[in-house]
């Protein structure tokens, strides 16, 4: 119990500490690459909200997919090769006073609301037991029947951004 | 078990950054991960919450569809940036004034 908590907090840290690297990096590539630190260390605390299913979706679809597309748009959009693509900062006052006060905010509503003692998590609570076997069985049978919709509407929204990205970042073509 | 106002910190601590990250920087990539960051903070809290029911993951359910939305908006903004590159020759958010030609 004790070995999981801390291993919990180590990957907790690392991926804020990663997180605030992006912050005050100026390299974009750097960014780019501590935002995949940050993905594997998320993923790796889903593991430990019983989600192993959702943590290999994270894996595949933000590090092998999105940071891939971003590493490409930072490469295409370097005006200067060979240099290092870096980035300013601006606004930084009100920034970190948004950041900061939105942070405080939710944490002190996290802190008045109490949400380990709502009744459902305290029954959850109760009734817990180590994870059997894998959820994914349990997920697949969810997508198929409750969330038919949504699914199918996911496939038709994912097959329209593959359309509408491929039209918009065409050459232009000359007649 | 790990009580679940510590996944909530971490989350709002995730959401704070990825705000910070949006208003400050210039790059229109690293903007973007901000947003990235603020999705992933959304689905840490569903999933957090996701572990008290499990035989109705519906957190679990949800945050998949939050992932694939993240995908389909990464690829259109990436294809909208290099738009604006192609035009302008910069991808610095406030050296971009009027979207006509």
């Amino acid at each position: 119990m004790i070995f999981q908590q801390v291993v919990f907090y180590c990957f907790a840290a690392t991926a804020i500490i990663s997180a605030l690297a992006i912050l005050t990096t100026r390299n974009v590539l750097y960014a780019a690459f501590l935002l995949m630190i940050t993905f594997l260390s998320i993923a790796a605390i889903y593991v430990f909200a019983a989600a192993e299913f959702i943590a290999i979706a994270q894996i595949m679809v933000y590090v092998g997919g999105i940071l891939v597309l971003m590493v490409f748009g930072v490469m295409l959009t370097n005006r200067i090769s060979g240099a290092a693509v870096t980035t300013g900062n601006h606004h930084r006052f009100w920034g970190l006073f948004i950041g900061i006060s939105f942070f405080t905010l939710i944490c002190t509503v996290i802190i008045k609301a109490n949400f380990g003692q709502l009744p459902w998590i305290m029954s959850g609570r109760e009734t817990y037991t180590a994870p059997v076997g894998t959820a994914i069985n349990n997920i697949g049978i969810k997508l198929m029947t409750d969330f038919i919709l949504p699914f199918e509407i996911a496939a038709i929204i994912l097959l329209l951004a593959l359309l509408g990205a491929a039209f918009v970042a065409r050459k232009p073509q000359k007649n | 078990m790990i009580p679940i106002a510590h996944y909530l910190f971490l989350s709002a601590a995730l959401f704070g950054i990825g705000l910070v990250i949006i208003i400050t920087k210039k790059n229109a990539i690293v903007v973007l991960m901000g947003i990235e960051l603020i999705l992933n903070a959304a689905n840490l809290n569903l999933i957090a919450f996701s572990q008290y029911d499990p035989t109705l993951i519906q957190g679990q359910s949800f945050a998949l569809f939050v992932i694939i939305i993240a995908a389909a908006e990464a690829a259109v903004a990436l294809a909208i940036i290099l738009k604006v590159y192609h035009f302008y020759n910069t991808s610095v958010l406030h050296e971009v004034h009027n979207l006509g030609d």
